[in-house]
């Protein structure tokens, strides 16, 4: 289950060039507003058809411009969650997930309903329309119209954008547990580092109609050159397991060896977590410090110092639990002498760790 | 209706007969008319949407007289119907095509403008999930602008009901025939006496146009408290 795209296509003044891989798992589209991912993930639709370029499913060409293909959208079995969820306002919740249910019978494949309206907690509105449901019902029954037209792949354009913060909490989960139980692959639009850092496998940076990197989440992420392409809250992602709770309210981690104190989280013991860790959050220090009150020490060796427009400079950081990103002032880079390959200790308040930057496996 | 002569009973029925096949054979064409202006970009547009408006700024004789020109037994058209049997002039049929024709533009621009009010992008996501564009059509845009066909039919039923000038002008007055209500009204006002007659026809017009307005904002009331949901 692997998704290859190769597109150029010209809008006005805009060019888009891009070209990635996506292995199984959530691919995140990552980029300012205006740089071309909404376009990429249209032309993998069906709904926009580009100047030059190729796109392959497993082993299904969707289109491709040198021999002419062009597979009508109704044709690709791609599931589109789209920003405004764009249910049928005439349909009852339980005829919308049915929709697509029922023209991938015709072509001979099928997805249980009932497991889908389980896993998305959507069986008490299936009686009513799309005009009388929240923010974040609508946005669930979207995502169970997509997956039951047994998509190839599934395609979710900023599907977080429209909703609250608390909206985006009750949503996020389920992308998730799409993610670890669903098989097929899914391509994730989003401008938000958090989303990023919870949902990606792997992450596809676009800036300006380019791909500026590619890659695991975790390798992506640690890499100060994306910040220009809108990691305004730029931060890594430690992968670590639950070691136990406390009874003062912390949790535990290991991270590679490297005890992690947070607030208390749900996991149970031994579960593997993603922690995204926020640049701005991270304190470097070249001597191990004492007399902190901050309970996270990670030593680690420099691998990147980047200094940005301001006074400040991004430096990543090798550390036995993967790489950190710290932004710190210039003016301390030159005073600790930070170059490719010192030795240093990254200190992260406990507290400075939000429960949304934590997602279990 | 005891109290309408045998005489006003037939300029009734022969309306109503008028005016529902002017409605039922315009819906189809009006649907696809509106469809094409609303929706498609094709060379001579402005002449397709200028032809469809024509009736409805025209003096209604000159439709008439256009008509009977086109479609008369002599004309180009009414000569070619004629030899499969479908004859226009001075029969009941003629009556329903101007009147249909007469009310073909209010027609048009009731559906165009609720075709205009879907979102294509739900007409997109439909075709994501699976749904040709023949089925889009019939199971998104198709329900979403029914409140605006249905709005589009009783508006042309209307109009067909009151049509006149184009009527009298193509196929004549013959009670029994062509004479539809307004004919009929206009006939009797011409003989001493047909006063009372011709009320009575006037108050069957007006409880007719009344009905169909009630009818078409009900329809659009539900149509709109539908989509709102609950």
């Amino acid at each position: 289950m692997t998704l290859s795209v190769e597109i150029s296509h010209r809008l006005g003044g805009f060019t888009l060039d891009v070209e990635f891989d996506a292995p199984p798992g959530v691919t995140v589209l990552f980029g300012r507003s205006g740089s071309g991912k909404t376009t990429v993930v249209n032309t993998l639709a069906g709904l926009l058809r580009p100047d030059r370029g190729r796109a392959e499913v497993d082993g299904l060409v969707l289109f491709d411009t040198g021999t002419g293909r062009w597979l009508p959208p109704h044709r690709r079995r791609v599931g589109y969650i789209f920003q405004e969820g764009r249910l049928f306002p005439h349909l009852t919740v339980r005829q919308n997930l049915s929709y697509g249910q029922w023209f991938a019978r015709r072509s001979g494949t099928d997805t249980g309903f009932d497991g889908v309206v389980d896993m998305l907690g959507i069986g008490h509105l299936l009686t009513r329309r799309p005009g009388a449901l929240s923010g974040g019902e609508k946005q669930r029954v979207a995502i169970g119209r997509a997956l039951l037209s047994a998509p190839r792949l599934l395609l979710a354009d900023e599907p977080l954008a429209a909703l609250d913060e608390a909206r985006k909490a009750e949503i996020l989960p389920y992308f998730e547990r799409l993610r670890d139980e669903v098989s097929v692959p899914i391509l994730y639009v989003t401008h938000s580092a958090a989303e990023v850092a919870r949902l990606a496998t792997t992450v596809v940076v676009l800036q300006e109609g380019r791909t500026l990197r590619q890659g695991p989440a975790g390798e992506v992420l640690g890499d100060p050159r994306i910040v220009p392409a809108g990691v305004r809250a730029a931060g890594a992602l430690l992968v670590a397991t639950v070691a136990r709770h406390h009874d003062d309210g912390l949790t535990e981690l290991d991270a590679g060896g490297v005890p992690i104190f947070l607030p208390r989280i749900a996991q149970a013991p031994g579960r593997p977590v993603r922690v995204r860790v926020a640049a701005h959050d991270v304190i470097l220090s070249r001597a191990r410090p004492e007399g902190l009150s901050a309970l996270n020490c990670l030593p680690g060796r420099v691998a990147a110092v980047r200094p940005g427009e301001g006074p400040g400079t991004l430096v990543s950081l090798d550390t036995p639990a993967g790489t950190l990103l710290a932004r710190v002032t210039r003016r301390s880079a030159e005073a600790l002498e930070l170059a490719p390959g010192t030795a240093c200790h990254a200190v992260i308040k406990s507290v400075a760790i939000a429960p949304e930057d934590i997602s279990g496996p | 209706m005891g109290w309408l002569g045998p005489e006003e009973w037939q300029a009734v029925a022969l309306s109503l007969k008028v005016s529902f096949w002017a409605t039922l054979v315009g819906l189809p064409l009006g649907v696809f008319t509106a469809y094409a202006l609303a929706r498609w970009q094709f060379p001579g547009k402005q002449v397709v949407n200028g032809l469809v408006h024509l009736p409805l700024i025209l003096p209604p004789v000159v439709t008439g007289y256009l008509l009977l020109l086109a479609f008369g037994t002599t004309g180009p058209l009414g000569g070619t119907l004629e030899q499969i049997g479908i004859v226009f002039a001075f029969r009941w049929t003629g009556a329903a095509l101007a009147a249909g024709v007469m009310a073909f533009p209010l027609m048009v621009r009731a559906i165009r403008l609720s075709i205009e009010a879907v979102d294509p992008r739900l007409e997109e996501a439909a075709a994501t999930l699976g749904a040709s564009r023949a089925w889009v059509f019939a199971t998104v845009t198709l329900p979403l602008i029914l409140p605006g066909i249905l709005a589009g039919a009783i508006l042309a039923f209307a109009k067909a009901m009151g049509e006149f000038g184009a009527t009298i002008t193509f196929v004549s007055n013959i009670p029994g025939q062509t004479q539809t209500l307004p004919s009929a009204v206009y006939a009797f006002l011409q003989v001493p006496g047909g006063e009372a007659p011709a009320m009575r026809l006037v108050i069957v017009s007006i409880v007719i146009a009344m009905g169909a307005l009630l009818l078409s904002e009900a329809i659009a009331r539900r149509a709109a408290a539908r989509v709102a949901g609950a």
